[in-house]
C-alpha cells in the first residue's frame, strides 16, 4: 500500500536500511552500557562529594533516554520527523503534568488531612 | 478444579437477573438459531467477523453500542423507578442489587455505549474523509473492536454468573479493596476494563497514526475535515490517558489478588491517590467522547446549512487547545477530598478556562448556520438539540467548577444531572447526528425521516423532563445513589424524572422502529448517487456503500472542501473529469486474528475472576499463540484487478452523470 504515502517516501522507517544501523546500534548499546555501569559506580563511590550523587545519578538518567531516544528510536531533528518530536514533546509534557500535578495535590492532601496528634507534634 | 466457581453463583433467588438473563439468553439463542438454519454464518464470517475493513468494523462498533445501549437503559429505567417507587418504602430493589444497577449502567454507557459508538463513526468516516484505503493498521483495528466486545460480553455474563460491582461506576478504594468487596462484582468490572482498555489503546495508537500519516495527495493538515481533527485530538487523548486507566486498575488488581497495599486502609496505602490517578485519566475520557461528537456537529451544521464551517483554523485551535488543557483540570472531580485552598482554585481556574475553547465552537456553529440555507434534516435537529443542551450542561458544569459551590453540590443529585446533561446531550446526541448521517454513506439506503424526527424530539422532551427535577434534587440536598429516602419534597420530581425515563423509552422504541423500517422500506429510500445530503466532504465522493478500497484511484486534493470543489468544477462544466485510468489494487486481507485472540481473551478474563488458574494459563497460551501465528503470515494482501476497480467505479460515475444529463436537461 505505498499508494498511501503523501510524501512518496518508501515504507522503510528511519535507520532501518542496511550495515550502517547496525553500526547505529551497537554504539547506542555502548554508550547505554557504559552510562548504566557509571551510574552503579558513582551509586557506591566515595570519589565524588555526597551530596552531588543524586544530581549526578539524574544527569546520567537523562543522557540515558537521550541515548534511547537517538539511537533505538531515531528521533532526529530532520523534516521527516517533525511528528515523531511532536509526539514526544506531547508525551513528555502530559506525564509531567501528571506527575507534578499528583506530587503537588498529594503532598496537599497529606499535609491537610495529617491526624490531629501528628499536626500538634509538629507545632511544638 | 473451577476456582471460586460454583453452581451457588447463579442468583437463583432474584427473580428479575434470572428473568433478564433468561430473556437475553432466548434471543441469542433465537439469533444464533435464526442465522445458522437461514445459512448465514459463513457469510458473517467472512465479510463481518473476520473483516478488516475499516468501514465494516466501524459499523460492528456502532452495532455493538446499540445494543449496549439498551441494556444500559433498561438499568436506568429500573433506577428511576425504583426511586420513584421508595419513598418511606423498600421499593422494589433490594440495595445489594440497586448498587449492582447503577455500577453496570455507568459502566455500560462510558465504556460500552458511548466509546464504542465515537470509535465506531471514527472508524467509518475518517479513512474515507482522508481519501485513505484502510487504516494504518488493519487487523489491529479487527483485535481492538473484538477485545472491546470482549469487555462488554465479561459485563453481561455478570449478570447472570456470580454478580457485577456495587461500587460505582469507578470503584474506589477502600470499598472496592478485598475487605469490603470480598465477591468477584469488582473482579468483573476490572478485567472487563482491562481486556477492552487494550482494545481502546490499540484503536488509539492505529488512528493517530492514520491522520498524521496516510491520506490522499494534496490532503495537508489545515485542508482536513472538521471530523478528522477531532478524531486525531481524541486518539492522541487515548494514547496519553489510557495508560493511566490500565496502571490504576492493576494496582487495585495487585492489592486483590496478591495483597499490595497500593490503596487499602492499613500498610501505608492511601486511597486519596486512586481518585487522583483515575481522575487523571477520567477527566481526558470525557474529551474522548465529546470532541469525536463535535466533529459530526461540525460535518453536519456545515452540509445542512451549504456553507463551508465557519472559522476553521479557530476550530482547529479551539480542539487542540482543549486536547492540551483536559489534562490540567482533573482535581475538579474531587474538590471536597480536602487539597486545601490553593489547589482548588488553580483547578477551579482550569476547569473555567476550558469552557472558552468549547464556547468558540458553539459560536462557530452558530456563524455557519447564519446566512445559510438550512435544511431541518434529522442530523440537523440532534446539532441543534445539542446545541441548547449542551450549553446549559456547559453552564452548570461551570457553576460545579467554583470549589465552594462544589462543596455544596458535590456528589449530590445535580453532579448526575450535570454529567447527563453533557454525555447525554453532548456525546449522544452527536453520536445520533452521526449515526443518521453516515447511514446512507454505510448501507446505500437512507433512515427514515418520519421516525428519525419523532425519535428525536421524544429523546429531547424526554431529556428535559428526566434530568431537569435532579437540579432541583441537588439544590434541596439529595445525594446520588440512593436506594429509599424518606423526605416528602423529594418525592413529586423523582415521579417527574420517572416519567421523563417513559418518554426517552418511547425514543428508543422510534429509534428501533426507524431501522425497521427504514430496512423494510430500502428500496424507496435507496441513495443512488452516493450524495444524499449534497455533501462537501471527500465521502460522499464515493458510492454508497463505498467498495472495499474506497477510492478508484486515489483524489487529488486542492482546497479544504475536498468533494465540494470538484462537484462544482463538474456543475460548472456540465461533464465528469475524464476517466482515470485504472490499476489494480492491493487491499489487506480478512483475518481472523481478532475474533480469536478476543475468544481466549474471554475465557482468559472470566477464568481470572474465578481464579481458575489452570485455564489462564491456557487462554494466555492460545492469544499468544494467535499473535505468533499472525506475525508469520505469508501473504497478509490480496489484488483487485483493475478490470473489477474499472467496473465499479464506472458504475459510480454512471450515476453522478445521470445527475449532471438532468441538470443539462434543465438547463435547456
Amino acid at each position: 500500500m505505498s499508494d498511501f504515502d503523501p510524501e512518496g517516501a518508501t515504507d522503510v522507517a528511519p535507520g532501518e536500511d542496511d550495515a550502517e544501523s547496525v553500526l547505529t546500534y551497537v554504539v547506542g548499546l555502548a554508550l547505554a552500557v557504559l552510562l548504566t555501569i557509571v551510574s552503579f559506580f558513582i551509586a557506591g563511590t566515595s570519589l565524588v562529594w555526597g551530596p552531588s550523587i543524586p544530581v549526578a545519578l539524574t544527569v546520567l538518567a537523562i543522557a540515558q533516554m537521550g541515548v534511547h531516544l537517538v539511537f533505538f528510536l531515531h528521533i532526529t531533528t530532520g523534516p521527516d520527523n517533525v511528528n515523531n518530536v511532536m509526539a514526544l514533546a506531547f508525551g513528555v509534557l502530559i506525564v509531567m503534568l501528571i506527575m507534578a500535578g499528583s506530587l503537588w495535590i498529594m503532598s496537599h492532601m497529606n499535609h491537610n488531612m495529617m491526624p490531629m496528634e501528628q499536626m500538634m507534634q509538629m507545632q511544638r | 478444579m473451577l476456582g471460586k466457581l460454583s453452581w451457588d453463583a447463579i442468583p437463583y433467588d432474584q427473580p428479575i437477573p434470572m428473568a433478564a438473563s433468561t430473556v437475553v439468553a432466548l434471543v441469542i439463542i433465537g439469533v444464533l438459531g435464526w442465522v445458522t438454519v437461514k445459512g448465514y454464518v459463513p457469510y458473517l464470517w467472512k465479510e463481518w467477523i473476520t473483516s478488516v475493513d475499516h468501514k465494516r468494523i466501524g459499523v460492528m462498533y456502532c452495532f455493538l453500542a446499540l445494543v449496549m445501549l439498551l441494556r444500559g437503559f433498561s438499568d436506568a429505567i429500573m433506577m428511576r423507578s425504583q426511586q420513584a417507587l421508595a419513598f418511606q418504602s423498600p421499593g422494589y430493589l433490594p440495595p445489594e442489587h440497586y448498587d449492582q444497577i447503577f455500577s453496570a449502567h455507568g459502566t455500560l454507557m462510558i465504556f460500552f455505549v458511548a466509546m464504542p459508538f465515537v470509535i465506531g463513526l471514527m472508524n467509518f468516516a475518517v479513512p474515507l474523509q482522508l481519501g485513505a484505503r484502510d487504516v494504518a493498521f488493519p487487523t489491529l483495528n479487527s483485535v481492538g473492536f473484538w477485545l472491546t466486545a470482549t469487555g462488554a460480553l465479561l459485563v453481561n455474563v455478570s449478570l447472570v454468573v456470580g454478580e457485577f460491582a456495587r461500587t460505582g461506576w469507578l470503584p474506589y478504594p477502600p470499598l472496592s479493596e478485598l475487605q469490603y468487596s470480598p465477591g468477584v462484582g469488582v473482579d468483573y468490572y476490572l478485567w472487563a476494563l482491562q481486556i477492552s482498555g487494550i482494545g481502546t489503546l490499540l484503536t488509539g495508537v492505529n488512528f493517530v497514526t492514520t491522520v498524521l500519516k496516510i491520506h490522499a495527495p494534496g490532503m495537508t493538515y489545515m485542508r482536513m475535515p472538521m471530523f478528522c481533527w477531532t478524531a486525531l485530538a481524541s486518539n492522541l487523548l487515548i494514547v496519553a490517558a489510557f495508560p493511566i486507566l490500565t496502571a490504576t486498575l492493576a494496582m487495585l488488581l495487585l492489592d486483590r489478588y496478591l495483597g499490595f497495599h497500593f490503596f487499602t486502609n492499613e500498610a501505608g496505602g492511601n486511597m486519596m491517590m486512586f481518585m487522583n490517578l483515575i481522575w487523571a485519566w477520567g477527566h481526558p475520557e470525557v474529551y474522548i467522547l465529546i470532541l469525536p461528537a463535535f466533529g459530526v456537529f461540525s460535518e453536519v451544521v456545515s452540509t445542512f446549512s451549504r456553507k463551508p464551517l465557519f472559522g476553521y483554523r479557530s476550530m482547529v485551535m479551539a480542539t487542540m487547545v482543549i486536547c492540551l488543557l483536559s489534562f490540567t483540570v482533573w482535581l475538579h472531580h474531587f474538590f471536597t477530598m480536602g487539597a486545601g485552598a490553593d489547589v482548588n482554585a488553580i483547578f477551579g481556574i482550569m476547569s473555567m478556562i476550558i469552557a472558552v475553547p468549547t464556547g468558540v465552537k458553539v459560536f462557530n456553529w452558530l456563524f455557519t448556520m447564519y446566512g445559510g440555507r438550512i435544511e431541518f434534516s434529522t442530523p440537523l435537529l440532534w446539532s441543534l438539540g445539542f446545541m441548547v443542551t449542551f450549553v446549559v450542561g456547559g453552564m452548570t458544569g461551570v457553576l460545579l467548577a467554583v470549589p465552594p459551590a462544589d462543596f455544596v453540590l458535590h456528589n449530590s443529585l445535580f453532579l448526575v444531572a450535570h454529567f447527563h446533561n453533557v454525555i447525554i446531550g453532548g456525546v449522544l446526541f452527536g453520536a445520533f447526528a452521526g449515526y443518521n448521517y453516515w447511514f446512507p454513506k454505510a448501507f446505500g439506503f437512507k433512515l427514515h425521516e418520519g421516525l428519525g424526527k419523532a425519535a428525536f424530539w421524544c429523546w429531547l422532551v424526554g431529556f428535559y423532563v428526566a434530568f431537569m427535577p435532579l437540579y432541583v434534587l441537588g439544590l434541596m440536598g439529595m445525594t446520588r445513589r440512593m436506594q429509599h429516602y424518606d423526605v416528602p419534597a423529594w418525592h413529586p420530581w423523582l415521579i417527574i424524572a420517572a416519567f421523563g425515563a417513559a418518554i426517552i423509552l418511547a425514543a428508543i422504541v422510534l429509534q428501533v422502529a426507524q431501522l425497521v423500517v427504514s430496512i423494510r422500506h430500502r428500496e424507496e429510500l435507496r441513495d443512488l448517487t452516493g450524495d444524499p445530503w449534497d455533501g462537501r466532504s471527500l465521502e460522499w465522493a464515493t458510492p454508497s456503500p463505498p467498495p472495499a478500497f474506497n477510492y478508484a484511484v486515489l483524489p487529488t486534493i486542492e482546497g479544504e472542501e475536498a468533494y465540494w470543489d470538484i462537484k462544482q468544477r463538474a456543475f460548472e462544466r456540465l461533464q465528469l473529469r475524464d476517466e482515470p485510468e485504472y490499476r489494480e489494487i492491493e487491499m489487506p486481507k480478512n483475518s481472523p486474528t481478532g475474533f480469536v485472540c478476543a475468544f481466549f481473551a474471554s475465557f482468559m478474563g472470566f477464568a481470572l475472576i474465578w481464579h481458575i488458574w489452570w485455564l489462564v494459563g491456557v487462554a494466555a497460551f492460545g492469544a499468544i499463540a494467535t499473535f505468533v501465528v499472525f506475525a508469520w503470515r505469508d501473504e497478509d494482501e490480496y489484488i483487485i484487478p483493475a478490470d473489477e476497480v474499472a467496473r465499479i467505479d464506472r458504475a459510480n460515475r454512471a450515476s453522478r452523470r445521470a445527475v449532471l444529463e438532468q441538470m443539462r436537461a434543465a438547463a435547456r
